[in-house]
């Protein structure tokens, strides 16, 4: 009655990554009788950084793969791997984290076992049988759903908790696995990868500091002020859908349901109105100030802080404050 | 010429203030409205782009009760040309139980002569968010599916699929037939115009029963979480605000 969880490793390479922690610590409260992990998206002797989180996070064994086939990101060959941890370790649950990497690894897990998978959980409602509640509508909505296959199959929702250490730390013993890979695992595999210009966006996931921005800027051509205090305060900028769908300002910047997930010390919400499919991105955000017009904005009455007014006013404001 | 299949799905507009129906078992939707997810959106987008460069057709399909043709003559008015309604409760289907009755439409169309080289289906569903409709299908069916599809090229017998991460952009280049999950974000959804929404309005839709027994989703009820309660504190109004503004930088430790 083990737990296998599927681990990242942190995108800076410092041991896992955030989500992962937070998915191990989720894991732990499952009624198995140990913890079990198995890293993907990494070949090869693992980092001491992630045995280091490892051990911090009750993790009896980690598994992991020399195969070089590996070295190129291809899903359905990483769920093979899953499938043969979980095999060797006898896995009673195989959790992920609700990122893109774990929710495809364990959907292709759970077709090959034929399972049944729930995603974005966030709580559990019972242990046994096994009930779970999990975010829906993008976050609007709690499902309670029975979860019933063998292994249980789970994805966990980012930032649903905080990542906590176990009480007593795991062995984090090192097991090779060796899945069979046939050539159609990797029918779909990373050819190449295209760096973008201007560095790394992996930035506003893991940034300290996140400046929103939101329809309330007023148009592609105002942003000066927004990445002034972002870079101020050594953070990234963070967008509403409306931004990234007006072409405002790229994708991968959005925040929200079909976005990221972000958890930073402070996000600065400016002209947001705050609809649940952006709130459903930035509710784990230790502190939320909202600058805004309207002060019966959503993001003004969930906020801890707010300041109503005009953001192009507010924020030259705060910088010329800043010094 | 590549012959295009994308598959849709009616969901409740939760832009607004969410409403349970009074059973607790499924949001309703007549206050807040109906619309497909944002990603099958671009999904259709796609669709249309790839089959126009080929030559190729278009078809839209949801597993759907009536109200749902709402969501396929959409898709019409923006560049599909088929439409085909799996008649059934989405909410009976669990979503290994959706990916079987595509499977069985897409097998059917096959043994016709009329296979689909490309499907695409949404990264994840708006409502249910389950990410796993295109990775079963593409199993059940035996084929590669890349997940998160943003940008989609066909030349060849072959995509190349362009998937955005934090620190770029990873490409693959996968063999037809294919699966595609498509994330919002590559290309922007074309608006209908005149003579898409006529086409749209007069289109025959195909009706079919499902070729499979949904087993569920395990769903036991939902419930809708109460607005936190408003603690926030207003620092002020304006410009007049900054220094009190600074004061909790200040305090939480993100300045100096
Ligand atoms: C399936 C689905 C998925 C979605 N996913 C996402 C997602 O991932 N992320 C996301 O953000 N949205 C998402 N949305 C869209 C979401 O519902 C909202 O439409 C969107 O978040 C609104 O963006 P906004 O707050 O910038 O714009 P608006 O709602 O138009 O709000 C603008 C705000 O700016 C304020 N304002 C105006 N001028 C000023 C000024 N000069 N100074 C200060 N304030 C000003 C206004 O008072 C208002 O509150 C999704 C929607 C759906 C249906
Ligand atoms: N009832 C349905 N009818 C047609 N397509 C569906 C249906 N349910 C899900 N899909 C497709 O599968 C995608 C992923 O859904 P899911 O795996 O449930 O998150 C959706 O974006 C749709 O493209």
């Amino acid at each position: 009655m083990s737990v296998l969880v599927v681990v990242e490793p942190d995108e800076g390479g410092d041991g896992l990554s955030v989500v992962s922690q937070e998915t191990l610590t989720f894991a732990r409260q499952l009624p198995g009788d140990g913890v079990s992990a198995v890293l993907v998206d990494a070949v090869g002797e693992p980092d001491d950084s992630v045995l280091t989180h490892c051990r911090e996070h009750g993790v009896d064994a980690l598994y992991v793969t020399d195969d070089e086939r590996l070295q190129r990101y291809a899903a359905l060959a990483w769920a093979r791997v899953v499938g043969a941890a979980a095999e060797a370790s006898g896995a009673a649950y195989l959790i992920a984290g609700g990122t893109a990497r774990g929710n495809e690894i364990l959907a292709h897990a759970a077709a090959v076992l034929e399972a049944p998978m729930a995603t974005n959980v966030v709580s559990i409602a019972q242990p046994e049988p096994l009930e779970v509640e999990r975010q829906v509508a993008g976050g609007a909505v709690l499902e309670r759903v029975a979860l019933t296959g063998e292994p249980a199959i789970a994805s966990v929702a980012g930032h649903a908790l905080a990542p906590e250490p176990a009480q007593a730390p795991g062995q984090a013993r090192v097991e090779r696995v060796t899945a069979e890979l046939a050539d159609a695992d990797r029918a779909a595999q990373v050819v190449r990868l295209e760096e973008r210009e201007g560095g790394d966006t992996s930035a506003l996931t893991g940034a300290n500091v996140v400046v929103g921005a939101g329809r309330g800027v007023g148009g592609a051509e105002q942003f000066a002020d927004v990445e002034a205090l972002a870079a101020r305060l050594g953070g990234a900028v963070g967008v509403s859908r409306v931004v990234t769908s007006l072409g405002w300002r790229p994708h991968h910047e959005q925040v929200g349901q079909t976005g990221s997930r972000i958890a930073p010390d402070l996000y600065l919400a400016c002209g947001i109105s705050g609809a649940i499919q952006h709130w459903a991105g930035c509710s784990s955000s230790k502190t939320i100030i909202a600058v805004n017009t309207d002060a019966e904005a959503p993001m003004v009455t969930k906020a801890r802080y707010a300041v109503i007014g005009d953001m192009h006013e507010v924020i030259p404001a705060v910088l010329e404050e800043l010094g | 010429m590549t012959d295009v299949l994308v598959c849709v799905k009616r969901v409740p507009d939760t832009s607004g203030e969410v409403v349970l129906t009074a059973d607790g078992d499924a949001v309703d939707g007549r206050y807040a409205g109906w619309t497909m997810s944002a990603h099958e959106e671009c999904a259709v987008e796609i669709a249309a782009g790839v089959a126009g460069d080929s030559g190729g057709s278009v078809t839209v399909l949801t597993l759907g009760d009536e109200d749902s043709v709402e969501q396929l003559r959409a898709a019409l008015a923006v560049g599909a040309g088929e439409a085909v309604r799996i008649d059934a409760r989405a909410d009976d289907y669990g979503p290994a139980d959706v990916a079987g009755a595509i499977a069985e439409v897409a097998r059917a169309r096959e043994a016709a002569g009329q296979g689909f080289g490309l499907i695409l289906v949404g990264n994840d569903a708006a409502d249910t968010g389950d990410h796993q409709v295109g990775i079963r299908l593409a199993h059940l069916l035996g084929r590669p599916v890349v997940a998160g599809a943003q940008e989609v090229t066909a030349a060849d017998d072959r995509l190349e699929v362009r998937v955005g991460t934090a620190s770029g952009t990873e490409v693959y280049d996968v063999p037809m037939p294919a699966v595609l999950t498509v994330l919002e974000g590559g290309v922007e959804p074309r608006y209908p115009n005149i003579s898409g929404r006529m086409k749209a309005k007069k289109a025959q839709i195909e009706v079919v029963e499902p070729g499979v027994a949904p087993q569920g989703s395990g769903r036991l009820g939902l419930r809708v979480l109460p607005p936190p309660e408003s603690n926030v504190e207003v620092l002020g109004e304006g410009a007049a605000a900054a220094p009190s503004l600074v004061a909790v930088l200040r305090e939480i430790g993100v300045v100096r």
